[in-house]
């Protein structure tokens, strides 16, 4: 055995590409078997606040960038994922209990379905969009968009996969994202966030914060400057009154049974309809 | 009267002008004039439609086989177009080719219809296509003949390729013939011009150079009067009088056949340009068939049952 | 007669027999009410029947018949043949369209020309578009075998009464959904007519009931326990109280709710079609549209040209009796209505707008608003962030583009926006900009069942219409 001390990584949040600690000062103790682990940053309703602010003003742009531009984005991420595969791999085996095995399988699953998402930027128009035969001179079409900013709650298990499962679907289209990743297991969503650091993604598309669910989703739900919500990663028991809150701004707010899906893409996804004259 | 302030009657002047104008959109200005046209005109409203319509009648014959006789009858029937009922207006005009212009005056003259005007048409009607010394001698000759008015055409030709300014100058030059002696009605053939961009550009050349009306169509060309076009001119002669304090009336001719297609019109003149239009100094419908359907309404509107058409003169 | 003025042209009521109370209609039968409250034609005050108000144990029996009626019966048909019900539906209003829209007018106040020309005919095509997708939902995008919810309550607003119904119910019929719909209250009438087509249409008994009735009713239905999923149309404020007492039940819930529509017309614009637009946009149906135009953007070199003319326009704005063929602008829906906008002008009379209206008399009888403008009014005024729903315009202005769409989308709300412009590269642009579910791009409220309407923000949850709408009677269909 080598007598090296271990250097260790600070745990930090993710905003606006960056990675402060958390304002409150707040951290929470991760152990595995017993043993300290690490002490990642617990998130006050002030850093939700600015992880809202970040991703409301990298929407547009984000939104505006070609479907083409977004795709390419998405894949260098898995791209950067498929290096990091290994180190993924060791925090699950830590955190989640995990064989090996079964940490690497789902690492994988985690990548191939980052990549099947960075296909869809550019489809989704075609999918959803459509022209509509309208009685009369008129050139009618319906357009998808983006929701907006959308809070996501990602699932407690599978850690980065039921991330990715939550997070790319919402941010292909152009919505931009404050993820709170799974509360237990909540490494391999920071190291994921080093990912979108070295990925081309620009700051505040997507920003993650680590903490407790039921102090964050309240503050969530009731900010009237989120447009929508994936609820997946909340107890099914409170998920009533994140809804109600929600209800203020008239958030839409979901929950998904399944993992990958198109559901979970169109589901933040507004029509636009366009009607134009047709004349000489 | 004639309006130079504007243009200065150079081509690039004019081009400039019409730069400002702003666009009509086709679907827009047809559901407009489609919504005008569901308007229902009833009982008293309906009278004094049909009484002014008649007033602004155009009464009109423009055949190769048009002969002495015929256009005789045609000034006896616009004069008193109902021999059994002296109430009945007489026409707007009789509009007869240049060469019926004296047979028409004489006989008018000779049954006491002197006040009665006559229109000719004028500067190589319907085409167009001759040389300025055949449309001035065609002006002149209709002048001299005793025609009142002049319902020119403008250069289709010369307002598609973009030569606005020839389109002008033709309308002044006429103009200028025309001078006290005649009132000009400047024909725009809206058919040949096909978008409505362009006849409420070529309504604006013409009431720049000095048109004291703008007309619609020959009647040789479909579509003629249809509501849309006549409303966009509608909308220019009530923009002009805005900008200028001068109003110019509007003719609208071709394919106005019944009542109802008249009344509609005098429905689009009243909320368009608005009730000031509403007469016969204004506005005028060219027509022949039309007479006769509004004398058999205007029967079955008095009588209370439906009229026979045995009972209007044919001529 | 020395001037060209139009005489009275009413439209006959001979076509409607009114009966002096109506029942609810559940399980394919009109069933007596106990208590009832009188429905007004607003245009006169003059009481035109007495309507149900229904009780808590008239929706069990509604939703009981729409469950029995889903379970053994529409559940169970062939889509074909699901669909052939929808076609004879949309050919009984067609044959009927009169007797409809004469009924419609009556009891609501707008204009017959606009019961007779656009409420009418887009509410049966609405069933004919709808009916041919009963059979090739699998096609639409919503997986391979789309289920419906089950049994849905629908609570539909005043503005709009036959077409809401129609928009509510061609849907989730085509889609195999059975349906308990409650109308306004104060526009019961045509929704009762509409019992009848039902019955003439021989479509088997639950599978449409409409109770009558007001808030308490809706409330009913919205917390009823047998309903699977909840479609309103109406207020804000009301939508977000059903959002809340929905949140608990895990039903299904789409809203089609209010707006502040920006009307923004560039300098470029055709004026003349503008200046219609502009009209259309905020008076027509006297303005109790959520889409309406009710913002209007003028860019600032034309603002005068474009008020001018729109001045003009307005003078020729018909005012009175709905029933005239003549009439654009009918009466005010109610007097809780009328209270509603004589407030909020009020407001914007104090916030210091320049409120102007063309000369018109008002009928003595009725609820009645004239034609109104406000000039001069800022993004801070009430009236230009609150729906007045009625014909009231707030009138804006921008210098670019740029300000244009942030003015246009600094609003809670996102249903419609219209765009005038001759430049096809700024309308698109315009149209990528703007937070709406609707755009009309020289044009304005224009509506068909093939195109999907809806809003974003806090207009609404879900679109209605086109292949988009069919999602919101699809199991999982609002987000798939």
């Amino acid at each position: 055995m080598s007598n090296r001390i271990d250097v260790r990584k600070t745990y930090k949040l993710f905003i606006n590409g960056q990675f402060p600690r958390s304002e409150s000062g707040r951290v929470y103790e991760i152990t595995s078997a017993g043993n300290f682990l690490a002490n990642p940053a617990q998130a006050s309703r002030k850093d939700l606040r600015d992880a809202v602010t970040a991703a409301r003003a990298a929407q547009s742009g984000w939104a505006k960038a070609t479907a083409y531009n977004r795709g390419q984005i998405l894949y260098r991420i898995a791209e950067m994922l498929e290096g990091r595969a290994s180190q993924f791999v060791d925090e699950i085996c830590a955190v989640e209990k995990l064989t090996p095995t079964k940490a690497k399988a789902e690492v994988e699953q985690a990548i191939d379905s980052w990549v099947w998402h960075a296909g869809w930027a550019d489809k989704i128009a075609s999918v959803f969009g459509a022209t509509n035969p309208v009685s009369g001179p008129y050139f009618n079409f319906t357009i998808p968009e983006p929701v907006g900013v959308v809070g996501i709650f990602a699932p407690e298990k599978q850690s980065l996969l039921g991330l990715v499962n939550s997070l790319a679907p919402v941010m292909l289209s152009g919505n931009t994202a404050v993820l709170v990743a799974s509360q237990s297991a909540p490494l391999t969503a920071i190291t994921f966030s080093e990912v979108l650091a070295t990925s081309d993604l620009p700051a505040g598309v997507c920003n993650i914060l680590t903490g407790l669910k039921d102090e964050l989703s309240p503050w969530m739900a009731s900010h009237m400057d989120v447009d929508a919500m994936d609820i997946s990663g909340i107890a099914k028991k409170n998920q009533a009154q994140l809804r109600e809150a929600g209800a203020d701004n008239l958030k839409r707010i979901f929950a998904f049974s399944d993992k990958q899906s198109v559901a979970r893409i169109s589901a933040f996804l507004e029509a636009k309809t366009v009607w134009h004259t047709i004349g000489v | 009267m004639i309006t130079y302030s504007i243009v200065d009657g150079t081509e690039s002047s004019l081009k400039n002008f019409l730069k400002t104008l702003p666009g009509v959109d086709q679907v827009g200005a047809e559901a407009r004039a489609a919504m005008l046209g569901t308007r229902s005109i009833k009982a008293a409203s309906k009278n004094y439609a049909i009484e002014l319509a008649i007033s602004m009648v155009d009464l009109t014959t423009l055949e190769g086989a048009d002969t002495p006789g015929k256009v005789r009858a045609l000034c006896s029937k616009g004069l008193r177009p109902d021999p059994t009922d002296a109430t009945v207006p007489h026409v707007g005009a009789i509009c007869v080719y240049n060469d019926m212009v004296s047979t028409a005056r004489q006989h008018l003259d000779s049954i006491g219809g002197s006040d009665l005007p006559i229109a000719a048409v004028s500067t190589a009607f319907p085409s167009g296509r001759a040389s300025m010394p055949v449309k001035i001698h065609d002006t002149q000759d209709a002048i001299d003949a005793g025609a009142t008015e002049i319902d020119m055409v403008i250069d289709r030709g010369a307002f598609l390729s973009g030569r606005f300014g020839e389109v002008f100058e033709e309308i002044k030059i006429i103009k200028e013939l025309c001078g006290d002696r005649a009132h000009l009605k400047v024909i725009l053939e809206t058919g040949e011009l096909v978008t409505y961009d362009n006849v409420r550009k070529a309504s604006y050349i013409a009431m720049l150079a000095g048109a004291d009306f703008i007309k619609t169509s020959t009647g040789k060309v479909t579509p003629a009067a249809t509501a849309p076009v006549v409303l966009v001119m509608l909308e220019a002669v009530r923009d002009y009088y805005e900008l200028t304090g001068t109003r110019i009336g509007v003719k609208a001719a071709g394919g106005i056949r019944t009542t109802k297609d008249a009344i509609k019109q005098l429905v689009l003149v009243n909320e368009t340009a608005g009730p000031e239009w509403l007469n016969p100094a204004l506005f005028r419908i060219g027509a022949s068939a039309l007479l006769n359907d509004l004398l058999q309404q205007r029967m079955k509107m008095r009588e209370g049952r439906y009229a026979s058409p045995n009972y209007v003169t044919i001529d | 007669m020395s001037a060209f003025e139009y005489a009275p042209a009413p439209e006959s009521r001979a076509v409607v027999s009114i009966e002096p109370e109506y029942g609810l209609f559940i399980n394919g039968k009109f069933v007596k009410g106990k208590k009832h409250f009188p429905s007004i034609n607003p245009a006169t005050g003059e009481k035109l029947s007495n309507i149900t108000q229904a009780s808590n144990a008239d929706v069990d029996k509604a939703v009981l018949a729409a469950r029995s009626a889903y379970q053994k019966t529409w559940s169970k048909m062939a889509p074909a043949q699901r669909a052939k019900y929808l076609y004879r539906i949309a050919r009984i209003l067609q044959e009927r369209a009169r007797e409809f829209a004469v009924l419609e007018t009556l009891d609501n106040g707008k204009p017959i020309r606009e019961s007779r020309d656009v409420d009418v005919p887009l509410a049966a095509a609405h069933f004919f578009y709808h009916a041919g997708w009963a059979d090739k939902l699998q096609h639409a995008g919503f997986g391979s075998a789309p289920k419906p919810h089950g049994v849905v309550g629908q609570i539909i607003p005043w503005n709009f009464p036959l077409l809401m119904l129609a928009w509510k119910i061609a849907p989730a019929l085509a889609t195999g959904n059975t349906v308990v719909l409650k109308p306004a209250e104060s526009t019961s009438l045509t929704a009762l007519l509409f019992a009848q087509v039902c019955q003439q249409a021989e479509l088997p008994a639950g599978v449409v009931n409409i109770v009558t009735g007001d808030g308490a009713v809706g409330a009913a239905l919205v917390n009823h326990p047998g309903i699977d999923k909840i479609a309103f149309t109406g207020s804000t404020d009301v939508g977000k109280i059903i959002a809340r007492s929905v949140a608990h039940s895990g039903k299904s819930l789409t809203l089609e709710l209010g707006g502040k529509g920006a009307n923004i017309v560039f300098e470029d614009a055709a004026i003349d079609e503008a200046v219609e637009g502009i009209v259309n946009g905020i008076f027509f149906n006297q303005g109790h549209v959520c889409c309406a135009g009710s913002r209007l953007l003028i860019q600032e070199g034309i603002h005068d040209e474009v008020v001018g003319k729109l001045k003009v326009r307005m003078a020729k704005i018909r005012v009175g009796d709905p029933m005239d063929k003549n009439t654009d602008l009918g009466a005010i829906n109610s007097a809780e209505q009328l209270m509603k906008i004589n407030e909020l002008v009020d407001y914007g009379k104090k916030e210091g707008g320049e409120i102007w209206s063309p000369q018109c008399t008002l009928p003595s009888k009725g609820f009645w608003f004239a034609p109104t403008i406000f000039s001069g009014v800022t993004q801070a005024h009430r009236i230009a962030r609150e729906e007045i729903f009625g014909p009231v315009l707030s009138i804006l202005t921008f210098r670019t583009p740029q300000e244009a769409i942030e003015k246009a989308n600094n609003t809670p709300f996102g249903l419609s926006a219209g765009i005038w412009s001759e430049k096809g590269s700024r309308t698109l642009w315009a149209s990528n900009q703007l937070k709406a579910g609707v755009i009309w791009a020289n044009t304005f409220n224009k509506f068909d069942p093939a195109s999907p309407f809806g809003g974003y923000k806090e207009s609404g949850w879900g679109r209605e219409g086109g292949r988009h709408g069919l999602g919101s009677y699809i199991k999982g269909g609002d987000h798939e």
